[in-house]
Order: C-alpha cells, then structure tokens, then sequence
C-alpha cells in the first residue's frame, strides 16, 4: 500500500518532528521558567506573541518565512552575505518553521507546569541552602515533571501534523522536504486515493496514540500529587 | 418620526435606475476557475457582466481541487479547467452537459528569472547547472508541472537535477518560488509573466512546442442555465479570445 517515497516521507516527518521537540524544549524552558516566575509589568506581550502561532493561519507564517528566507529576504541576504546560503526549501528551514509554529505548544504546558510549582518549595529549598540553579534542577524540574512529558508530546504531535508552513517553505523535494502531510495532499491531488487512505491512517493512529499517551499519563501523575 | 425617503432622493433615483438597467432574467453564475486562469477570468467577467447584465461570481482553485469538490455536488455552473483530463473524467461520469466541453486556451510554459541575462534564449542555463534551485508545479497534478517534467525529461536533465527542483503546489506557488529569490529560476506561466509586467524585467526562454504535449486547457457546463451557457458563448466569441490572448495563452484553432 505504502510506496517508498511515502517510507521516506514518514521518516522525514519523524526526523523533523523529533529536532523540532528538542530544540523547543532546550530552549522552551528557561522562555517559560521566567514567564512563570516574572513580575515583569508587560509580560503579556510575550505570552501574546508566543501563542500567535495558535491563531495565525500557517499559511501566514509559512509566506513571511519564505519572503524573509529568501535571498532578496533581509535574513536570506544576511546569510549570503556572510557565505551561507537561504534556508529555503532545506531541512534546517523546515525546522525554523517548525520550532516557530509548535512553539506555544511547548512553552504554555511548561509555564502552567513550573506556576504550579509555586513559590513555596524553591523558598523553602533555598533556607536550606540550595543554590538557585540546584533548586531549579533538583526541586522545580522534577516537580514540573507532567508538564514537560505534555509539552514533549503536544510539541511532536504538532509538527506532524504541520501542513501549511512547509508547503510554503519545503519545496516538496522527495527525502528532503517532503513530509507525510504534503506526501498525503499530492496524492489526494493526484486521485491516488489508495496511497492517501494508507497515510491518512498512519497519521490518525500516532496522533491519537499520543494524546491517549498524554492523558493517562496526567490522570497517573495527578492521582501521584497530594 | 423620520422619514426614510427625505434627502435620498438622488438614492433613489440610482437605485430605481440600475434597476430598470438590469435584465428581468439577470442570473448568478458560479464558475470554479482554475488558478493559473485567474487574472484573465477578471477581465472576462468585467466584458460579459457588461454585456449580459449576470452577475458571475469567481471560485479560484487547482483543478484537482475543484474536480474532487464537483464530484461530491459542488454547487458550480460551469468549470475552467486547466487542463482536459479532469473534464473529460467528469464527461464520462455524466456530471458535465453533453456537447458542452472544449479548449478554451492552450498554455505556454516559460523558464524566467527575474535576473536579467540569467537565462539564455537557448535554455542552455539548464545544461549549464549553474543554480541551487529551479521551481517548477507539482508534474503528479499540476499540468504546467507536469510539462515541465516533459521538457526536462526530453532535455535528458530530469533524473540529474532531482534535489534541485522544487514542486509548487501550483503554477502560482512556483511562480512565488522564482518571485521572491528563493528559486534560482523556474518554469512558470507565460499569463503569469503577462499578469505583473515583469516580463520586461528578468530573462526568460519560451520552450519550443516540441518538447512538450501542449497545455490544453478546457472548460464544461456543470448544470443547464441560460447564463452558463451564454458565459461559455462569450469565452469563444471575438471579444472572449482577445482576453485570452492578451493574456499570454494561446487560442486553440478553430
């Protein structure tokens, strides 16, 4: 049922989702360490403009990617002037989009995850004579453990299932930007309903594994918590 | 009490006016247009609105898209296709009115860059491979696409330059690919070129017929109206193939 560019196709969408994933939660969590802790008058700002990819059409970001990535872009023209070349239509673009769109995704479970914590166990931690980066790691890490298993999940899921930004970016070129979602248009597209039967139930089934993943994993976490 | 005629009788007076202009029998037409035809089509629906007094309302789309939409009772009138498969699958499953169909345009396919002296009058800038990417439609649905693989492939270019071409969705996202610097260079729509004026600026190569099946582009009547078929009349009258060649396509033979 499954021809060998779609194989590629899974595995290239697997590849992105998963860099995507880390790279979010590298740098997701200090992002969302101090928008739970700060009392930074105009911290809405910052939160309006992390969870802007929930409500902007992809297409939107996928075209503003593309206009700026590219070589008449003002990033495009900064790369090649310092001897790169654009980001456009390559695996590394497609991870930028990526990063950008599940971002909120990723940081919102781990803010609501680290202001659950609360103040209480760091102040207490901190008589005791932690050190502020040994209270993060060992008291607010493990504590917001749930939220990152969330954050991991939601953020992979996501990037599966993104569509618009790569179709603006991507290029479709086979092994390299093709992944599962473009695979399954061209094959609506081209009337191969067979092939895009197969895809579509491959994509069903990981995304509702995932979830189904996430929430018995909250249910086991909450009956853990006092 | 205010009353709703005092000052408006200039309104009025439009409104009654218009009125008295517009047929009794003025219908409304929806007609699922294929992308690359869409500049054209705002010409043609200017002329015959003026000339017949119905209103014609656009459905932009590829025409895999609309093909799929008709197939599950899409409330279209009539169908400009890009290309002829799609209409002649529809023929077959009765959902066009017999005798309705035919090439409406035929079109052509440019290699353009908006560098000037990029491309050469001969093309060779392929042979050459001095470029990172080269856009093209998607050759699994998009006609235009699928000529470009035909060139490429007589060329005998077309297995060498995979990772270099980048598919658009359509002819209109390739053309955006070359447009906006991120594709060296790409096969686009001659309409396209046409459409902008950026036909002066850049260098282009107009592929000779022989390398490819020509693009025929073809149109059908969905459902029995008086305006539907008076619309497909006005595309093959005088005035309707002065539109389609002003904008770059070329007119089948008669």
């Amino acid at each position: 049922m499954l021809s060998a560019s779609d194989l590629t196709a899974l595995g290239l969408t697997l590849r992105l989702a998963l860099v995507s994933t880390l790279i979010l939660l590298v740098t997701g969590t200090p992002l969302a360490w101090w928008l739970a802790r700060t009392r930074w008058r105009y911290k809405f700002l910052l939160e309006a403009v992390v969870a802007l990819p929930l409500v902007l059409p992809p297409t939107v970001l996928g075209f503003y990617l593309l206009v700026v990535l590219g070589s008449r872009g003002p990033l495009g023209s900064l790369m090649e002037w310092l001897g790169g070349r654009s980001l456009a239509f390559t695996f590394s673009g497609l991870v930028i989009g990526s990063v950008i769109y599940s971002m909120p995704f990723v940081v919102q479970p781990l803010q609501n995850a680290f202001s659950a914590v609360g103040r209480r166990p760091l102040e207490v931690a901190a008589t005791l004579g932690a050190s502020p980066l040994d209270r993060f790691f060992t008291v607010a890490l493990p504590l917001a453990k749930p939220g990152f298993f969330t954050a991991a999940v939601l953020g992979f899921a996501h990037t599966v299932g993104e569509f618009g930004v790569v179709l603006m970016i991507g290029g479709n070129i086979p092994g390299k930007t093709q992944v599962v979602s473009i695979a399954l248009y061209d094959h609506v597209e081209a009337l191969q309903y067979g092939q895009a039967y197969a895809l579509s139930a491959i994509l069903l089934i990981i995304s509702f594994t995932l979830l189904v993943a996430v929430y018995a994993l909250n249910r086991r976490f909450q009956g853990v918590q006092p | 009490m205010v009353n709703p005629f005092k000052n408006s009788n200039p309104h009025w007076a439009a409104v009654i006016f218009c009125l008295f202009l517009a047929r009794a029998d003025a219908e409304e037409l929806q007609v699922a247009v294929a992308s690359n035809f869409i500049s054209a089509m705002g010409s043609m629906v200017v002329e015959f609105e003026a000339v017949s007094g119905h209103r014609v309302r656009v459905i932009p789309g590829s025409t895999g898209k609309h093909f799929a939409q008709i197939m599950q009772g899409a409330p279209y009138d009539v169908f400009l296709a890009a290309d002829v498969r799609r209409p002649e699958e529809l023929e077959k499953r009765g959902m066009v009115l017999l005798g309705s169909r035919f090439t409406y345009a035929v079109g052509k396919l440019v290699l353009w860059s908006p560098r000037p002296g990029f491309v050469d009058a001969e093309g060779a800038v392929l042979k050459g491979g001095n470029f990172r990417f080269l856009a093209i439609a998607n050759p699994l649905h998009a006609p235009y696409g699928r000529a470009a693989r035909e060139i490429l492939q007589a060329m005998d270019l077309w297995g060498n330059l995979t990772g270099r071409i980048v598919r658009g969705e359509n002819i209109s996202q390739a053309f955006q690919y070359v447009k906006s610097g991120n594709a060296d260079l790409g096969f686009v729509a001659r309409s396209q070129l046409h459409d902008l004026g950026v036909a002066s600026k850049g260098s282009q190569w107009e592929a000779p017929h022989r390398l490819y099946a020509p693009i025929l582009q073809q149109a059908a009547l969905l459902k029995e109206k008086v305006s539907g078929r008076e619309f497909l009349a006005f595309i093959r009258s005088e005035a309707g193939l002065k539109i389609i060649c002003s904008y770059g396509y070329d007119v089948p033979d008669p």
